[in-house]
């Protein structure tokens, strides 16, 4: 095995021997001349958020944190969701009324499947894609609850917000905790390109914007 | 080998796959013309696009190596597999070990590439293609003739006779959205027991070790969260330096690919994640033939390829041959150039032709490949090496023979010349013509010459 990894190495090194030896990474320049903000005031972000999560036939609204339970509640009751998981960092005054909530104590995937929906908060949204960006906080559990059951609510606090997607990449912590991106609920377009929402993700994707 | 010309000539008379790819086609287009004009800065994320590939693929070494500690360090383990044949051997000995039976798998270009299915089928373990087009490929014992969308050669009459038939499902109607919900059901169970998942990556992070998965369907969350195990089959040269690059790739490539501001799931994963997901991680670099691309300083850019299949969409021999045509994992102007690198001349050295040097392709591609540069380069090589496989003499004589039977190849010889577009030709001489003019005359009988300039035809349509 070990012998497979010096002899890749060593053909790249021979592939490569036209590269000066005193040629660092950082000399090959990398110009990064693109925006790396929206540069949009905080309230248009925030809009443009609502709007693209829209397009991409999500449920979305914005909603007074007052107001929040009642949401919730009323999210569950439209899509008939009787049960949900509901990860520990999520704050008490967000869980919704009349709804088991499930503590995740490692469900088994037979369990998780047996639940109706998720309720989870986020690490941060981007405006210009309309994407919501989990990073399996305290809020946001572990990637299966947010996968297997069919409903997903994910409440998102406006001062999580952001513009563009530089911005977000720089707010995640990569490369330590898992990330997932998700943008609309799942999608195919692999039958005659005709786009069918939901096949192996959550099919229904509620989001809620808290000011 | 059957040349793409061979191919494209039967291609073409299926007229049901040219109606669909042209649809299809045509469809992405448009909206991709349209998501990449939101982006004013489009321009200066692809030529960071473009640098950072650079950077990478001057010092592979460097990062692969890189890499490696990091994915060693947060837990997962690495195997190395000089070709095709040991990448499969790693993996049917990794699934063997889990003592599983069968796999559930996403979408990846390069297991196709290496025929793992076939390695792990042959070893008594089944495997599950997850993604819908994959898994309709894989009942029908078909191979994809779109990287995006594999099946869309397959209508949905076809289909649900497909699933009656070998996932026993009655009364389906052909609704799209009835076919898709009857693969979630037949797939969920495979999700919830699989033990073994295996999957494609986008880019591995040579800084800190992670892998991101770009999907729409969620299969690919399913495959590599749900199951103890997961084995990723990376190629070496799919890289980046840094977590921070994907403010980068994050914009080109849903854009560019699904034609969409982001396509619905991206995955990141940094080896095992305590109490989240697979507590055995497997990644095993391949490289089978990527170090002889690497080699080449012209060719090289092709391995900066991100696969998002633009240069397909855009391309009009691709239009009408579709995907089968290149007889290629990798089909369409990205297949032209990498398959006949990765595989040689003898295997492929009919690709290089499989093009009409428009330069649309170059102009769509996310990461700036100069696609004509390379098939101009790739032509140059075909010509030397049938030249150092015939009698010279031999075969100049034969192509001159082959000119002059036609007036009309004469003439496109002779224009071809003319406007400098012909490699081969220099000072008015017609040089090396055996495989070049063939092959090129071929591509071209598919369609007569048009008598506008390519470009000008194109804006019209
Ligand atoms: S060559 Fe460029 S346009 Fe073609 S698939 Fe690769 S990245 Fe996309």
């Amino acid at each position: 095995m070990s012998d497979a990894r010096e002899e890749i190495l060593g053909r790249v090194r021979t592939a490569l021997r036209n590269v000066p030896d005193d040629e660092s990474p950082d000399d090959v320049r990398v110009e990064r001349a693109y925006r790396r903000d929206s540069g949009e005031p905080h309230e248009a972000v925030v809009a443009l958020f609502v709007e693209r999560v829209a397009d991409y036939r999500a449920e979305v609204e914005r909603v007074p944190a007052s107001e929040l339970r009642e949401r919730v509640t009323r999210a569950c009751e439209r899509h008939s969701a009787r049960r949900l998981v509901v990860p520990e960092g999520v704050p008490a005054h967000t869980r919704p009324e009349g709804v088991e909530l499930i503590e995740d104590r490692n469900l088994t995937h037979a369990e998780l499947d047996a639940i109706d929906g998720a309720l989870t908060g986020c690490a941060a949204a981007i405006a210009e894609t309309g994407t919501i960006v989990l990073d399996a906080g305290p809020d946001q559990g572990r990637r299966a609850l947010t996968l297997v059951p069919d409903l997903h609510i994910c409440i998102v606090p406006a001062d999580r917000v952001v513009g563009s997607v530089p911005e977000a990449v720089a707010r995640v912590a990569g490369g330590q905790r898992p990330v997932t991106l998700i943008s609309g609920p799942s999608a195919t377009s692999d039958i005659e390109l005709r786009r069918v929402e939901g096949v192996h993700g959550p099919r229904r994707l509620v989001v809620l914007v808290v000011e | 080998m059957t040349t793409f010309q061979e191919s494209a000539h039967i291609a073409l008379q299926d007229t049901q796959l040219r109606h669909n790819i042209g649809n299809a086609t045509r469809a992405i287009r448009a909206k991709r013309n349209d998501a990449v004009a939101e982006l004013p800065d489009w321009e200066e994320l692809r030529e960071a696009g473009r640098a950072l590939k650079e950077r990478v693929l001057r010092h592979l070494d460097h990062y692969l190596v890189q890499f490696e500690e990091a994915v060693t360090a947060s837990g997962g383990q690495v195997h190395w597999a000089r070709d095709a044949a040991e990448a499969n051997r790693v993996v049917v000995e990794l699934v063997k070990a889990t003592g599983a039976d069968e796999v559930v798998k996403s979408k990846s270009l390069t297991t196709e590439e290496t025929k793992l299915n076939e390695a792990l089928e042959e070893n008594g373990i089944r495997p599950w293609e997850t993604d819908l087009a994959q898994l309709i490929i894989q009942l029908a014992h078909d191979t994809p003739s779109h990287v995006l969308v594999p099946a869309i050669h397959k209508n949905r009459a076809e289909i649900r006779e497909l699933f009656e038939r070998e996932l026993g499902i009655e009364n389906l109607s052909d609704e799209p959205a009835e076919l898709a919900e009857a693969a979630r059901r037949h797939l969920r169970a495979k999700f919830l027991s699989a033990r073994v998942g295996i999957s494609g990556g986008n880019f591995g992070v040579a800084e800190t070790g992670t892998i991101a998965l770009f999907e729409s369907e969620g299969n690919g969350r399913m495959c590599t969260t749900l199951p103890e195990t997961l084995i990723t089959v990376l190629g070496i040269e799919k890289l980046i330096p840094t977590w921070q690059d994907f403010e980068v790739y994050l914009q080109l490539l849903p854009r560019s690919s699904t034609a969409e501001r982001m396509n619905p799931y991206n995955s990141f994963w940094t080896g095992v994640h305590e109490g989240d997901g697979p507590q055995e991680f497997h990644l095993v670099l391949v490289d089978n033939g990527r170090t002889n691309v690497l080699a080449d300083e012209i060719g090289r850019q092709a391995l900066g390829c991100i696969r998002c299949s633009a240069c397909m969409n855009f391309c009009p021999v691709y239009e009408r041959t579709g995907g089968h045509a290149y007889n290629s994992v990798y089909p369409g102007p990205i297949g032209a150039i990498l398959t006949p690198q990765l595989e040689g001349l003898d295997r492929a050295g009919s690709l290089p032709y499989a093009s009409r040097l428009c330069g649309a392709c170059y102009d769509v591609c996310p990461v700036k490949i100069n696609i004509p540069q390379v098939l101009v380069h790739l032509r140059h090589q075909v010509v030397k090496h049938e030249r150092a496989t015939l009698d010279p003499e031999q075969a100049a004589m034969r192509a001159m023979a082959k000119v002059f039977s036609s007036r009309r190849r004469y003439e496109v010889a002779q224009r071809l010349a003319r406007a400098g577009q012909w490699p081969f030709a220099r000072r008015g001489v017609i040089q090396h013509l055996p495989g070049g003019l063939s092959g090129w005359t071929a591509t071209r009988d598919i369609r007569p010459l048009p008598k506008q300039a390519f470009r000008d035809w194109w804006r019209q349509r």
